[in-house]
């Protein structure tokens, strides 16, 4: 049973991974992205990742690709992507990044967990207290991985300081505020 | 395999419940609706002036609201585990979260500054 | 407050013994009750508003359909299955015709985790009356609110059309935002309950005597968290004073004016399904689910005690919540848009952290057997310096004119 459900969505992973890169529209693109997101949610959670599990729906499904959703309003929903592309060697440097993306996973898939662990079921995880889960991962997080933890903080205030740095730019020239949301109610 | 099934077996129902009234609700309006269209009714709604422009797009504003909800979400997925375990963490668990809550509000303080979390 | 053991570290007991068909059955049954009684719940719902709301304005209110016009609701749904259906010539049609279907069925889902009654013994069955007791618990309450912001954005987009646009992408940034807010005033209550699993958090919140009242239900122990979930739960649902998603005089209607018959009938139960759904997660973090004293005079063990009275507590308490939504709806008006942005951003976010913090120390402090007269104003008043460091730090209105 495991086994038939795991196919099913690890199918839909891939189509709506291919649906993101085929369809015209961006909207349409975020939206397979979103099937995509879901469907990796679902096989986290058949591995027993349940803390991993939410936070693939929470982070990614649920703010990141609203994101890239309100981008795309804010360039107008009505504009067509131009095929032209801006960077010329585009197309063959994709290919090459993504051919050693696919040697990497394939090289770390063959050989072992990239936790060290030697299974994602071999460490326990299920059973015992409620939570158990999110407790182990707790722990870790706060004693070993807690300089990376702390460096997140630190590359999410970058993210926030070079959106705002942007957004300030754009509301000073004149145009951008043509169709801009009216100030409600007041 | 069954604890998979312990949590989400009744999600699984509750999915199929609901795909289920949705296809009787449409199946019984597809039977019970007129159908008499015309040109009119497919006009964008404008108040009922003739509708004007493009579609419109929306505002750097909401970008900027979006990218801070970001920061605080991973914030908030990071401070759930640490919010349970707590008392195995004790100080150092404190003073940890002090630290990454301190870094991130300079994020909010830094837009909140620069005034783009403001409406005018 | 103290932690209680949990009976049930394991989750539902019904899957103990394995997955056989009458545990299947037993889900599915249990799924399909619970499915028609919120349906039910959202009809009563409607009707309760709109009778409520008129009484408060000296109306009679709806009162033909049915005794009472308690079935007033149902007829409205049903005269919805007759209207014609067109989607407007400039819409994106999948997308359009999908949008509703997310909103509601993100609606339903983040019901299933919300425990509605006790433990249950059916045979030589054990359950918990409760649909899902993952053990990330809350975080599936945000996981399906992220998702049912996608029904609003996906509406007001699909419609091709100006207001529908502006009412999405305006009622989505208020979800957001109020989200981050939501997400973590609830880490005042996991500070103290120790569990993500809303099983777990009630079973915490066990009542045994009437001082349980305030020391184990965590609306006190948690009282600024509550009120800043109450705050961001009624943003986060659209619900008056917060409800810009469609405000008429502004936007002709809001993201769903492009939508008639069915579908527009689909997002009116989403909005409603969200407004339940958020009252019984309130009532399951903060007001101690279906626990309430029992019926001293019958048996602890029996039916009366171990079925009904859990339930009876929980729908009492749900019902409670839900008269206040409506004394909400009748009594406030609109705030205004910046207003609101102000308040998630500016007021509830910094507020949540700092009672989540101040909470964490004081249950380490309990822990550690510190002194709690001395740790908790310490606490609390370098919260206070913390904040006005804080609005130090940022500009008042005025010097925001000169930055610009």
């Amino acid at each position: 049973m495991t086994v038939v459900l795991f196919f099913i969505f690890g199918a839909l992973t891939i189509g709506g991974a291919l649906g993101v890169v085929l369809a015209r529209n961006p909207v349409h693109s975020a939206l397979f992205l979103v099937l995509t997101l879901v469907s990796v949610a679902v096989l986290f959670l058949l591995q027993d990742a349940q803390l991993v599990a939410a936070v693939q729906i929470i982070v990614y499904a649920g703010a990141i690709v609203v994101l890239f959703l309100f981008v795309i309003m804010l360039l107008g929903v009505d504009q067509t992507e131009p095929f032209a592309e801006p960077l010329r060697f585009q197309r063959p440097v994709a290919l090459a990044l993504g051919a050693i993306l696919l040697a990497e996973v394939l090289l770390l898939a063959g050989h072992r967990w990239a936790t060290g662990a030697k299974t994602a079921r071999g460490v326990g995880i299920t059973g015992g207290a409620f939570g158990s889960n999110i407790q182990r991962v707790a722990r870790v997080l706060f004693t070993t991985f807690l300089w990376p933890f702390e460096i997140t903080a630190v590359l999410l205030v970058i993210a926030v300081i070079g959106a705002v740095v942007l957004a300030r730019r754009s509301a000073q020239t004149p145009d951008s505020e043509s169709e801009s949301a009216p100030r409600s109610g007041s | 395999m069954t604890e998979f099934y312990r949590q989400y077996l009744s999600v699984a129902v509750l999915i199929g419940a609901a795909a289920l009234m949705f296809g009787a609700m449409l199946g019984a309006g597809r039977l019970l609706r007129p159908n008499r269209p015309q040109p009119e009714k497919f006009i964008t709604y404008e108040a009922g002036s003739d509708p004007v422009g493009g579609w419109g797009q929306s505002n750097v504003r909401y970008y900027v609201y979006a990218l801070l909800f970001v920061m605080f979400d991973v914030e908030a997925v990071f401070i759930f585990p640490w919010a349970v375990n707590l008392k195995s963490l004790g100080v150092y668990g404190l003073i940890e979260m002090a630290v990454f809550i301190i870094v991130l509000t300079l994020g909010l303080v830094y837009a909140w500054r620069k005034g783009v979390l403001r409406w005018a | 407050m103290t932690r209680l053991a949990n009976p049930f570290p394991g989750g539902d007991p019904l899957f103990n013994h394995g997955l056989d068909l009458t545990v299947i059955g037993f889900v599915i049954v249990k799924t399909l009750i619970v499915f028609g009684l919120l349906l039910v719940s959202v009809l009563l719902y409607i009707w309760f508003m709109r009778k409520v709301i008129a009484d408060m304005q000296n109306r009679i209110g709806p009162d033909q359909a049915g005794p009472f016009g308690i079935l007033q609701t149902l007829a409205d749904g049903i005269k919805l299955f007759f209207k014609e259906h067109s989607t407007p010539a400039r819409a994106d049609r999948p997308v359009y015709l999908l949008a509703p279907f997310v909103s509601a069925l993100a609606a339903f889902l983040a019901f299933a985790i919300v425990p509605f009654g006790g433990i249950a013994r059916l045979g030589t069955h054990t359950t918990f009356l409760q649909l899902a007791d993952p053990p990330v618990g809350v975080l599936w309450l945000l996981a399906m609110s992220g998702i049912g912001v996608y029904g609003v954005m996906l509406a007001g987009w699909s419609s091709g059309s100006k207001y529908p646009l502006l009412g999405s992408v305006r009622a989505s940034a208020q979800v957001l935002s109020y989200e981050a807010a939501m997400g973590l005033s609830i880490v005042g209550v996991l500070v103290h309950t120790g569990t993500l699993s809303t099983r777990g958090i009630v079973l915490q919140q066990t009542w045994q005597n009437w001082h349980s009242f305030v020391s184990q239900w965590l609306w006190l122990p948690a009282i600024g968290a509550f009120v800043i979930f109450l705050i961001a739960a009624t943003a986060e649902t659209n619900h008056p004073p917060f409800d810009f998603s469609e405000a008429e005089e502004e936007l002709a209607g809001g993201y769903h004016i492009e939508y008639g018959g069915i579908r527009f009938a689909i997002f009116y139960l989403a909005e409603f399904m969200n407004m339940i759904t958020m009252s019984a997660i309130a009532v399951t973090l903060f007001l101690g689910g279906p626990s309430g004293p029992k019926l001293g005079f019958l048996n602890q063990g029996g039916w009366v005690n171990v079925w009904i009275v859990p339930v009876f507590w929980f729908l009492l308490k749900l019902w409670v919540v839900l008269y206040a939504t409506v004394w909400l709806r009748a009594s406030l008006p609109r705030l205004r848009y910046d207003l609101l942005m102000d308040l998630g951003w500016k007021v509830l976010i910094e507020a949540a952290f700092l009672w989540a913090m101040v909470t964490g120390v004081i249950v380490v402090g309990q822990d550690q057997h510190w002194n709690l007269w001395i740790v908790t104003p310490a606490a609390a008043v370098a919260a206070l310096l913390v904040y006005g460091f804080l609005m130090m730090c940022v500009p008042g209105k005025r010097e925001l004119e000169d930055i610009r």
